[in-house]
This record gives C-alpha cells, structure tokens and sequence, in this order.
C-alpha cells in the first residue's frame, strides 16, 4: 500500500456495469515527506474518503476488487482502502 | 486505474483470435489537468469511445475483466468515459 | 521478497473492516548491506515488528499467504524480522 492524497473525483456515466454505484477519485500518491510520487490515478472509494484527505491506496487487484465487493470480475485495479489519521516516522527517515 | 484521451485507432486483422472483434484505440495518459503526460498506449475498449474523448482505463490482469468470463488478451482496457474531474490540489 | 527496513507507522481507524487490527508499518527497501533504497511501502505486519529492525516482506497477491492475511486486502506483508545478512565477500 502507498499513502496518497484525494485531489478529485471523476464522474463517469458510460462505464463497466460493474462499477454503478462507486466514486471515482483522483489520488495522488505521496513519498513519506508529503511530495507527489510519480502521477495521480484514478481509484475506487471503499472507506469514505474525500477531496483533502490522505489514504491508503493499494494498486494489487485482489485489494481493490474486494474492498467494493465485487471480485473477481470487474477490471478495478486500484482502490482507496482506508483514510490515514496519523503517520509516526523515526527521526531521521526523511534525511 | 489511469486517465487518458482517445487520440487514434488501430487496426489489425492478423491478431490473436481471443482479440476477434475488440477496437483497439491508441491512447495518451493524461494527467487530472489534462496534460498530455507518457508514452501512448493501446488498449481494447469496453466503453464505445471516440477520439478525443476522455477516458480511464485499467491495466494488468484486471483489464481483462472487463469482459469477463470472457478471456481477452489484453492489459490495458478502457473501461468509463469521463464526463468531468473535479481537481483541487492543495 | 524484499529486505526493508521499519521506519513508521499509519494509523487509519476508517478502513477495510477485514484490516481491523492489523498493524500498519512503513518499510523502507534497504540493499543486503543495510543501505537505504530509494522508495517505500505500506505494510501488514504478521511477526510482531518493530522499529528499526530489518523485516523480510512480501508483496503481491503471495502477501495473502502470510499469517491471517487470507482473503483480506493486503498487498505487502511483514513475514520475518531479519537477524543476520550475509553475503559472499568475492561477488
């Protein structure tokens, strides 16, 4: 799992039948000390996140499809599973 | 999953036979801004999009379950169109 | 399976329900000698890991073999704590 931020929502109206019914959000993945890891992408919601918030955010495709319940027959590849409230570093980690 | 924009389409007609019948569309990763951001990729298409339009797709094993239980070749799969992105970084 | 070292922890009490009770620890990749490699992870603890010590982790769908990960959402696990590295001095 990485730590992400929640940028955005997509809305979508053609899309996998499978997907009804999920938010869309835009989720940028962070390093430890807060920056942008590489590009945003776009992931279900499963713990009620929203804009602002940081998350954990899985890119495994078990994670993702099962944390909304639909294994094994969607083509969800990321998902938000959780909304972090704290991250305790060792001093020094960021060096 | 990925966003990106429908900017070509591809055709093939000596292919594997699990890919019979899919559209192929050549897409270029955006960012949630809209800015072109990688090298383009291409994808089978679940969704019915056109050029120009933006979309996001999955990657890996998971596009293929797009049509499952159907088994499609394929790692890369667009699944929604996006009607809009509501983007505030802070 | 990487070698990595434990640098934090996340708590997040809005989650997965099957994550429930599962410690979160992130890990820092380090190379044989102990170094640090660039990036980090997310993971599920399953031996009881603590900081600064050097774990053995598993990514992917094989995390879900560790201990009480089946069937749960968990990409990477913490599946040993390391004790000792040691590697051939004529490489």
């Amino acid at each position: 799992m990485l730590i992400a931020r929640v940028i955005g929502e997509a809305v979508a109206t053609r899309k996998h039948p499978s997907h009804e019914g999920l938010k869309l959000l835009l989720v940028q993945p962070l390093n430890l000390d807060g920056s942008d890891r590489g590009d945003a992408v776009v992931a279900v919601d499963s713990a009620g996140a929203g804009v602002g918030d940081r998350v954990l955010l899985t890119m495994e495709g078990f994670c993702a499809m099962s944390s909304v319940e639909r294994w094994p027959s969607t083509p969800i590849d990321s998902a938000v599973i959780g909304v972090v409230d704290s991250v305790e570093l060792l001093p020094g980690t960021l060096r | 999953m990925y966003l990106g924009r429908i900017v070509g389409r591809l055709w093939a007609t000596m292919k594997n036979e699990n890919l019979t019948g899919q559209r192929l569309l050549v897409v270029q990763p955006v960012t949630p801004e809209l800015e072109d951001k990688g090298k383009c990729i291409v994808c089978t298409d679940w969704t019915g999009a056109g050029a120009g339009e933006v979309v996001y797709w999955s990657r890996a094993r998971e596009a293929s379950y797009a049509f499952f239980p159907e088994e499609v070749v394929t790692d890369a799969t667009i699944v929604g169109i996006v009607d809009s992105l509501h983007v505030k970084r802070t | 399976m990487i070698l990595a070292r434990v640098v934090g922890t996340v708590v997040a009490t809005r989650k997965d329900p099957r994550l429930e009770g599962k410690k979160l620890l992130v890990l820092k990749p380090v190379s044989p000698e102990g170094k640090d490699e660039s990036g980090y992870v997310v993971a599920v603890d399953t031996v009881g890991a603590g900081f600064r010590e050097t774990v053995l982790a598993v990514a992917g769908s094989s995390a879900r073999m560790a201990e009480g990960c089946k069937d749960k959402p968990v990409d990477t696990a913490i599946v040993g704590i390391v004790d000792t590295v040691s590697m051939d001095q004529k490489r």
